[in-house]
């Protein structure tokens, strides 16, 4: 067995009691208080993540955009400067190798004539994306690795902005979504602050070299102190991304599943010009996926849960459970699951099998928590 | 955590309390929802119903997960905690009082003889 690896803020999250565990082969944070707690504390107020076990990939070079172009579904062309677009790798065969974040980066991270990119890649996938990429790069591009030492937090949640405005001399609140800008931020320069995250409540995620993630830890806390802030788990990030919809690789979205079946047509661009998977993902739009990615609630308490098998009135299985969890926000179990495409359309009746039960449920419009 | 030494206790991580005759308590220990988090729902279809030990007598819900409660001794399940139908979170505050689960008539109180005892149970979970 391999060892853990640990963040630059594993001490802090034991020191403060946190509930640990195994995730993607780092040791996290599951929660500190409570996961309700933790995701109602997001929803209403201000929460921080630690999220530094993601990967960071730097892509530079006078044909930087062509790679990016060519190995993501996203039109990485309409980037500016200081935009964010959420993109997914296809694996070549009609799956996903992975979703990611990228960045445009600003012009001193490369020469004339050059552009420079930011990829934030799951933690699980680090390796098989580096990988791929670079199996994939006949371009003048070159790659770097800053996944060991960029380290991440995410700040979520309304008051976000509020509490760490005081940091920075950033105009935080006139930051537009998925947009970013590098500053100094309390005291330490070149913090890259984005304005993008994983909650649907809105706030900030600030990259960091991974030798200054404490100091910039230990002022956030500071700084949010008047807005009730708290440290917030994965626990926390699960049920808080499944109530906007969001897709979590290996859960919802994998080798197996294309982008189109997973609702990832708004990040598929099939107009752009060649990439990878470009005509089986055109083939595959025009006929139409054969079942999709799809939001359902159960009439019951019980919680549907990942792999368990979905069935039409009729008792047949038509698909299965890829995402579940009790609600925090709603108080009450919500799921995520791909059923075949005839019983896709909102309103329709499903039925979860829970060992041996069957919970009635509906198939419901995404996300979950309306804005 | 805590291991209270009136109790009897099992490798699936449930408590028994025998409490006068036959009649005995059964929850889940302090180290089980401290594992499983957030209880959100206790569901027990069994109440009436003759079991054998180590049977499926009913599922808890938390937040992050299922788990299903096994009965650690033969018995009949008379009763389900009806405070839990709206405070489930009780399994959590007090799993060993206000959070029991379910009221059993045990067959045979030799029977508890099979479980562990509070020294063994602790250093089973310690």
């Amino acid at each position: 067995m391999s060892q853990l690896k640990n963040t630059p803020l594993t001490d802090r999250h034991i020191a403060l009691g946190a509930k640990m565990t195994d995730f993607a082969g780092y040791n996290m944070p599951v929660s500190y208080q409570g996961i309700i707690e933790e995701h109602l504390a997001v929803r209403n107020s201000v929460g921080v993540f630690d999220v530094s076990h993601m990967g960071e990939f730097i892509v530079r070079g006078k044909q930087a955009l062509d790679l990016i172009q060519y190995v993501t579904t996203n039109d990485a062309s309409k980037l500016q400067i200081g935009d964010a677009q959420y993109s997914c790798l296809p694996n070549g065969r009609g799956g996903i190798v992975d979703d990611l974040l990228v960045y445009r980066l600003p012009e001193d991270y490369c020469s004339e004539g050059e552009m420079a990119f930011m990829l934030v890649v799951n933690a699980s996938n680090i390796e098989k994306d580096w990988n791929w990429i670079k199996q994939h790069n006949r371009f003048d591009t070159q790659l770097i690795n800053i996944s060991e030492k960029t380290a991440l937090l995410a700040v979520q949640g309304p008051q976000a902005t509020a509490a760490l405005q005081s940091l920075t001399d950033v105009q935080l609140a006139a930051m537009k979504y998925y947009t970013f800008t590098k500053g100094t931020f309390a005291g330490v320069d070149n913090v890259l602050i984005s304005a993008t995250g994983y909650t649907g409540a809105g706030g900030f995620e600030l990259y960091v070299n991974a030798d200054q993630i404490g100091h910039i830890w230990d002022a956030v806390f500071e700084a949010g102190k008047d807005f009730g802030i708290q440290p917030v788990g994965l626990g926390a990030r699960d049920t808080l991304r499944l109530e906007m919809g969001y897709c979590l690789y290996g859960n919802d979205i994998d080798d197996t599943t294309s982008p189109l079946e997973a609702g990832l047509g708004w990040i598929t661009k099939l107009q752009k010009g060649d990439f990878m998977d470009a005509d089986t993902l055109k083939t595959q739009k025009a006929a139409g996926p054969s079942r999709r990615l799809v939001g359902f609630t159960v009439s019951e308490r019980r919680v549907p849960r990942h792999d368990y098998p979905i069935e039409n009135a009729q008792g047949e299985v038509i698909g299965k459970v890829t995402s579940g969890t009790q609600s925090p926000s709603l108080g009450r179990p919500i799921g995520m699951g791909y059923v075949q495409a005839p019983f896709a359309a909102p309103g329709t009746p499903i039925y979860i099998v829970a060992g041996s039960k069957k919970l009635s449920g509906e198939v419901v419009k995404l996300p979950f928590l309306k804005a | 955590m805590e291991f209270p030494a009136n109790l009897k206790y099992t490798e699936e991580h449930e408590w028994v309390r025998v409490e006068e005759g036959n009649t005995a308590y059964v929850g889940i220990t302090d180290f089980a929802q401290s594992e499983l988090g957030e209880i959100v729902y206790v569901e027990v279809g069994t109440v009436g119903d003759s079991l054998g030990a180590n049977d499926i007598f009913g599922t808890v819900e938390a937040v992050k997960t299922t788990s299903d409660l096994y009965l650690p001794i033969a018995g009949t399940i008379l009763e389900l905690n009806e405070r839990l139908e709206n405070e489930p979170e009780l399994v959590n505050e007090s799993p060993y009082g206000d959070g029991w689960i379910v009221k059993v008539s045990l067959n045979d109180l030799a029977d508890l003889d099979k479980l562990m005892d509070a020294t063994a149970y602790e250093a089973l979970v310690g």
